[in-house]
């Protein structure tokens, strides 16, 4: 085990080569619903039990099943509204288990990238290899079921070993050239993107992917009232607008169908995504859009930046 | 390193669910349903009426709501009789002064041993389900079939008996379940259960002794997960269920009959600092057009009849 996963550079937040998104916007705004898929009686990892109960565990599964009964419309019909394009953190095996979810994100030309195959199938304890097959699976199956090829990843229920990041890039190269694995959301060190280290020296970057914008954080973890919620999102929206003017930033709301949509809650989203794509000067994008945008017009200025600034004063 | 090669099988990677129990649907696929006299919105209003007992044996989990001291709890014990014996009777008063038509998941020890509380609720004229024997009872697979078929009839056919109702509907306590309930529970007549949190309105699920409806009874929006889980404040909690009305109205407009199903506890609710607020919120909803006062039994009668 390491002291630092060696992923990124101490980059002070000021004094940063300038960031400017297309058409002068201050933020790249972007929302990452996770579309997943728990199963009832996953088999056992030695480091982390799926569920809490024994089987069968109704809770956790139950009102997951019912995200994607029920809850996943109400969000889709939300975004439609405001002119939001999902970016999809999708548990691949649900290409399978339900094609009609997917059907209809790629009639709305969503992003799809991966999320593992099942979120009840952890990194943990996998060789190399193993993981680097699960990983292949799942953007395989990305590609074959919408013709996307894949460019982000977020570890399956954020588990990860110390390979994660250069399997994800070796396979995108060798599946789909620079088109894919190019961009992770497993790291929560920045309001922008950054360039990160990979054994293998591609151009790989760190997409901001918010956890503390997350519904399953805000509602789960932290049990934060529905209008609270989307206070902290105006309020997250406000300062990164704010800054952006100086140099462009990255918002992101991750949310989950079995906590946002629920009729509850569905106010208080609704309230934060109208006033957000109010603004005139938001980019509402994807994921893909703004690691590909980055690489190609600030990623060598970054590099040369962050190695510019170590050890200096 | 490495883990077993079948942590890399799917044997369920394939259409549908990852078991045989109902078939995958998404809600907005389904045909409308309409609901009695052009309404719009069902509202089921839930009572669990519930007997921790003081010997608690907490198998396989203390019950949420129950025991949590050293024997004898009395604080918790005497703190859920407040609810059978104060609260419940502020509820009733509450319910006839908004029109509403409870429904009452009934402890079937509770039933035995509080006649007086059981008549009340008898002369009412409401639905009671059965709750399960008590709320130490849990169901799960550690009991073994028999055991929980014992357990599932000895629950059911008392309180058939002593509330003279046919008692068609089900709440597991804790809605834990073994992997056997559900079969269980449609052996013994049981025609709708609870405990799978996973629609806004009922579907058929699947037993080895017929079919059972699912009815929908949400648990995030319930008053001991919003109010006593997440510690939000009761103007919130009122705040949540309004909104969830509002949406589900809304929906219901544009995509047929909608269910608005809250749970609330007699010993949460019930106290003198909350009662007004459950008001509050069963005043708004009442107040609005298209919604339907019904018992579960008559919202899965109605449903059940246009599939």
């Amino acid at each position: 085990m390491k002291e630092d996963p060696g992923y990124f550079d101490y980059w002070p937040y000021e004094n940063r080569p300038k960031i400017e998104w297309p058409n002068g916007a201050k933020v790249a705004f972007w929302v990452a619903p996770n579309i997943e898929f728990y199963e009832l009686n996953p088999p056992a990892n030695p480091h982390r039990a799926p569920w809490p109960q024994p089987y069968p565990a109704l809770p956790g599964y139950t009102v997951r099943d019912w995200g994607n009964r029920v809850g996943h419309t109400r969000q889709m019909e939300l975004l439609d509204k405001y002119g939001i394009r999902g970016s999809i953190s999708l548990s691949t095996a649900l290409c399978d288990h339900h094609p009609e979810i997917i059907e209809l994100c790629k009639e709305r030309n969503w992003e799809f990238f991966s999320h593992g195959i099942y979120n009840t199938r952890y990194t943990y304890g996998m060789s190399e290899e193993q993981e680097r097959d699960m990983i292949r699976d799942s953007m395989e199956t990305i590609f074959k079921h919408t013709g996307q090829k894949c460019a982000g990843y977020l570890a399956p229920a954020l588990s990860h070993s110390d390979h994660t990041l250069d399997l994800f890039a070796e396979v995108g190269t060798e599946l789909f050239g620079d088109e894919g694995g190019i961009y992770t959301c497993d790291l929560f060190h920045d309001d922008q993107p950054t360039p990160i280290h990979l054994r293998s020296g591609k151009k790989f970057v760190s997409v901001p992917y918010s956890l503390e914008m997350n519904d399953t954080i805000a509602y789960v973890v932290n049990k934060i009232e529905p209008q609270r919620y989307g206070q902290q999102i105006k309020d997250n929206f406000d300062r990164l607008y704010e800054e952006g003017a100086e140099s462009g930033t990255i918002m992101c709301i991750p949310t989950h169908n079995y906590q946002v949509s629920f009729p509850h809650r569905m106010k208080a989203y609704e309230e934060a995504l109208e006033y957000i794509t109010g603004h005139d000067d938001v980019w509402v994008t994807t994921g893909r859009e703004i690691a590909e945008y980055f690489i190609d017009n600030y990623y060598d200025a970054a590099t040369a930046d962050i190695d510019s600034r170590q050890g200096a004063a | 390193m490495a883990l077993d090669k079948d942590y890399f099988d799917y044997p369920h990677r394939s259409y549908g669910m990852d078991h045989d129990r109902y078939e995958w649907s998404m809600l907005s696929d389904r045909k409308p349903v309409q609901w009695p006299d052009g309404n719009k919105l069902a509202l089921w209003v839930n009572v669990p009426l519930q007997f921790f007992p003081l010997n608690q044996k907490g198998e396989p989990f203390k019950v949420p709501g129950g025991m949590t001291m050293p024997y004898p709890d009395l604080r918790h014990f005497s703190l859920r009789q407040y609810g059978n014996r104060i609260g419940i009777f502020r509820f009733l008063k509450a319910f006839d002064k908004y029109g509403i038509k409870p429904t009452f998941a009934m402890n079937t020890r509770l039933a035995e041993t509080n006649p007086y509380l059981l008549n009340t609720i008898k002369d009412r004229g409401d639905e009671i389900s059965c709750h399960g024997y008590h709320m130490d009872a849990i169901h799960w697979s550690g009991l073994g079939k028999d055991a929980e078929n014992e357990l599932v009839a000895k629950s059911v056919n008392i309180l058939r008996e002593l509330s003279g109702q046919d008692i068609k509907g089900w709440l597991s306590p804790a809605k834990n379940e073994s992997a056997d309930t559900p079969d269980l529970l449609a052996a013994n007549g049981i025609e709708y259960f609870s405990d799978w949190v996973n629609d806004d309105m009922p579907y058929q699920f699947r037993t080895d002794s017929g079919e059972l409806t699912a009815m929908p009874l949400s648990t995030e929006i319930e008053d001991r997960f919003v109010i006593n889980g997440n510690m939000h404040s009761e103007d919130s909690w009122v705040e949540q269920v309004c909104d969830a009305a509002d949406f589900l109205l809304a929906e219901a407009n544009s995509q047929g009959g909608r269910i608005l199903s809250i749970n609330i506890h007699p010993w949460l609710m019930g106290q003198p600092h909350r009662i007004a607020k459950l008001e509050k919120a069963l005043d708004y909803v009442s107040s609005l057009d298209g919604i339907w006062h019904a018992h579960a039994g008559e919202i899965r009668e109605s449903w059940l009849s246009q599939q």
